[in-house]
């Protein structure tokens, strides 16, 4: 027969069925949602990758241009905003007494990404102005069509990091960032970082 | 796993404005039904254009009345042209495809499902899920806008050959309209990764306590394994539309191959590859197969288990089976492209993994079929569905060992064998998948129950009515008719006509039918029975809550589940079931290990 035990201890919110929790401060949620994002990232530029594998061996049309060299002093700076946010990430991390003096640094590393994400942008944007000068457009060749189009596409991301990264400066501002909130943020924006590389050697090595 | 029931620090309360509560909700149950209705509101206009072409295949001359307000040029005085034939296909496959068979199993019953059986409140980001559904609206009123620009949508069907469908003035629709396809197509994509993140995320991180992995529900399973396979799909569908759009507009040759002349007139591109379009589209398309049947095939699983009143013979072995099938989904995209002129290797090299996907398939219907033996099934409509499910993808799934032959498949390829084939086993099953879960749910959903009688009629005229249509379809390809052509009046296919009046009257007749279930659905959601919490006796957390149920999903308790999911003809217990959440200590627990 079955036997029955003491009924489990349920939790009674307010309102009973007309309020819900928000998500736990230690909720691990958004840095999973980072990580799946991430793998469709990739898979999106590994498409774009495959395609241009494809592409530069389907025809006899491939032509190859000098690269601007402010795409290197670019990477310089997006590897250096990636440092940047990590120091943010780990002075959040490690709480201090002092509160004021903790967000301020915080504040300060998470600031100093902003600009220099802006400064990243502003660079691709001097790449493009000058392969234009060059009378390089999209559709010029299918390998300034890729370079657009990758160098294109990463900035868009980029630029919505930064957006994400104005979010988690204002929620410090008002104090209620959480630790989980700014190490999915530092997550992708390492990642930018990383993938950048990675196009610039693939770029590189193709064009 | 994230134990809800600490460190809650505050709440969100119930939305009280008309719009936040019903049009621009954060809520998952909302967004389910709008998905559902979108669905919906798409298979209306799908199906509408299947007649249209099936009228048309019969009686070419026959003038459709009205048909010339949508299109004057395409349908001069009613009557179709061959090229508006084409349009009419094209969009009744994208609509199809995209907006119905992806929207309603998966995101449909998923959204409003998949948190109430993890007994999650919500979604992992609320926001974002509105925000899926809200791009994917705005990407079927892109599609559907195609109908009302310049001469129409386009012509090159739901998978957009290039360079056909690169470049602009190759036919009727194949300018503005074809743009928007691909517009359409892309911000689809961006709804459905949007919805595929929540839905990981979800799953991964807001189980209740005591929701193992292995405790989920089947169809909790199958939505994951579509989310997974998702993400990987739309996010290599999506690179391809956007190098199409550019191809399109920009000027760029991705696609477009050079020396090609369109219409006498030579076309300024050069070097693209039109096979690099397929390799993209079917690196998505074959996955999306399975987006569409394998959450089908986790609500069948969910409802059989519960109409046998018995555990299917192993819980386990659908789960791994369902894994492998997403798994091989991505190794067997060549297939569809044999005749693409690729090299004859690389045709054995997919023709061997379409092969072995067959198996895990195989072994899902064996385990439904083979859990009849000994079980008490109860018959109703979500049932007959379900049960109609595994007839149709056997039937459709068989002729897919004909096709995965290259040199079959070689004189197969463009008849209407392949036509059949996959409306059975992808279209048909995952429609019945989609019936037997609205069976099922609805009162859960609405709070009221539909009428059993009415789901009865519409189950055995859409059973019989479907085999009526794709059946012939077959036929007519093992003899050589060719698909995509509009009429066969003075060809060789002069003698196929009396089967093609056949296959209209019966899509008219079955297609009439569904008027039943639209009744049956509209009628009972305002007028139907009150449904009790818990009215099929099932066991999963869904039905530990109340019809509808509430904001929060189970009113200020948070569920802790004790069992697998599917506790039924228990020896020893106080019903034939015991639920997951219930404290019930079970004597004789029907644990796979102990099943196989």
């Amino acid at each position: 027969m079955a036997t029955t035990v003491q009924p489990p201890p349920t939790i009674k919110l307010p309102g009973s069925g007309n309020a819900r929790r928000v998500l736990a401060r230690d909720s691990a949620a958004p840095s999973t949602g980072i990580w799946v994002a991430l793998a469709a990232i990739t898979m999106t530029f590994a498409a774009f990758t495959s395609a241009m594998i494809v592409r530069q061996g389907s025809g006899n049309d491939w032509r190859h241009f000098a690269f601007p060299i402010i795409l290197y002093w670019n990477t310089a700076v997006l590897v250096a905003s990636s440092v940047t946010v990590q120091m943010a990430r780990r002075r959040f991390a490690s709480a201090s007494a002092d509160v004021g003096e903790h967000s301020a640094s915080v504040l300060r590393a998470l600031y100093g990404t902003l600009v220099l994400g802006c400064t990243f942008v502003i660079g691709q944007y001097a790449a493009w102005h000058q392969l234009r000068a060059e009378r390089l457009y999209l559709a010029s060749a299918a390998s300034s069509s890729f370079f657009y189009v990758f160098t294109v596409l990463h900035a868009l991301h980029v630029i919505g990091g930064l957006i994400g990264l104005a979010y988690v400066i204002s929620k410090l501002h008002r104090g209620i960032l959480r630790l989980n909130t700014l190490t999915a943020a530092s997550q992708y924006w390492h990642f930018m970082a990383l993938l950048w590389v990675y196009l610039l050697l693939l770029l590189r090595t193709r064009i | 796993m994230h134990d809800v029931s600490t460190n809650a620090a505050h709440h969100h309360v119930a939305p009280q404005g008309f719009l936040r509560k019903n049009v621009f909700s954060v809520d998952h149950k909302v967004i389910g039904k709008q998905y559902y209705g979108l669905g919906l509101l798409a298979v209306l206009i799908g199906m509408g254009l299947s007649w249209l072409m099936r009228i048309h295949l019969v009686w070419p001359n026959f003038g459709i009345p009205g048909l010339q307000w949508l299109s004057s040029s395409g349908a001069p005085a009613g009557v179709i042209t061959p090229e508006y034939y084409l349009q009419l296909m094209t969009m009744h496959g994208t609509l199809m495809v995209f907006f119905v068979l992806t929207n309603v199993p998966f995101a449909g019953f998923g959204n409003y499902f998949l948190p109430i059986q993890i007994g999650a409140e919500d979604m992992a980001f609320p926001r974002f899920n509105m925000m899926s559904f809200w791009v994917t609206f705005v990407g079927f009123c892109v599609l559907v806008a195609a109908f009302f620009v310049g001469d129409g949508p386009p012509l090159s069907g739901w998978t957009a050959y290039a360079p056909l469908s690169a470049i602009p003035g190759t036919g009727p629709g194949q300018a503005t309209g074809q743009t928007l396809w691909a517009v359409s197509i892309a911000i689809f994509c961006v709804g459905q990764l949007l919805g595929s993140l929540n839905f990981i995320t979800t799953t991964l991180d807001l189980r209740t306590k005591g929701m193992t992995l292995m405790r989920m529900p089947l169809c909790t399973w199958a939505w994951f394994i579509t989310s997974c396979i998702g993400l990987l799909a739309f996010a290599v569908l999506l690179p391809a539309c956007i190098l199409l759009i550019l191809d399109r507009v920009a000027g760029t040759s991705f696609f477009v191959p050079s020396n090609l002349v369109v219409s006498d007139q030579p076309v300024n591109h050069s070097g693209g590859s039109p096979l690099l379009w397929q390799h993209l589209f079917w690196f998505f398309g074959h996955p999306e197969v399975y987006i569409a049947i394998l959450p089908a095939a986790g609500i069948v699983s969910h409802i059989l288990v519960n109409s046998y009143r018995r555990p299917l013979l192993s819980h386990k072995v659908i789960i791994y089976c369902m894994v492998a099938i997403g798994f091989l989904s991505y190794m067997v995209w060549g297939h569809h492209m044999f005749l693409s002129g690729m090299n004859p290797f690389s045709a054995l090299v997919f023709s061997f993994p379409t092969l072995i996907i067959t198996i895990p398939a195989t072994i899902l219907v064996l385990i439904w079929i083979g859990s009849l033996y000994g079980s008490n099934l109860q018959i109703n409509s979500a049932s007959l569905f379900a049960l109609g499910f595994i007839s149709m993808f056997v039937s459709g799934g068989v002729s897919g060992f004909f096709l995965a032959q290259p040199s079959i498949d070689v004189y197969l390829h463009g008849t209407y064998f392949v036509v059949g084939h996959f409306h059975m086993v992808m279209g048909v099953a995952a429609i019945f998948g989609m019936f037997a879960g609205t069976y099922f749910w609805a009162p859960k959903m609405f709070g009221r129950m539909m009428n059993e009688t009415l789901g009865k009629i519409h189950f055995w005229g859409t059973f019989v009515g479907t085999y009526c249509i794709f059946m012939p379809f077959h036929y007519l390809g093992l003899v050589g008719n060719v698909r995509r052509y509009s009429s066969f009046v003075d060809d060789f296919m002069a003698p196929l006509i009396p089967v093609h009046k056949f296959i209209t009257i019966a899509a008219l007749c079955t297609g009439a039918v569904q008027l039943i279930f639209l009744y049956n659905l509209i009628y009972s959601r305002f007028k139907g029975a009150p449904a009790p919490e818990n009215p099929w006796q099932g066991t999963s957390l869904e039905w530990a809550t109340s019809s509808p149920p509430p904001w929060d999903n189970f009113g200020g308790k948070t569920p802790v589940v004790y069992h697998d999911p599917y506790q039924y003809g228990i020896e020893g217990a106080s019903g034939d079931f015991v639920m997951q959440n219930s404290p019930e200590q079970i004597p004789t627990a029907r644990e796979d290990k102990k099943l196989i």
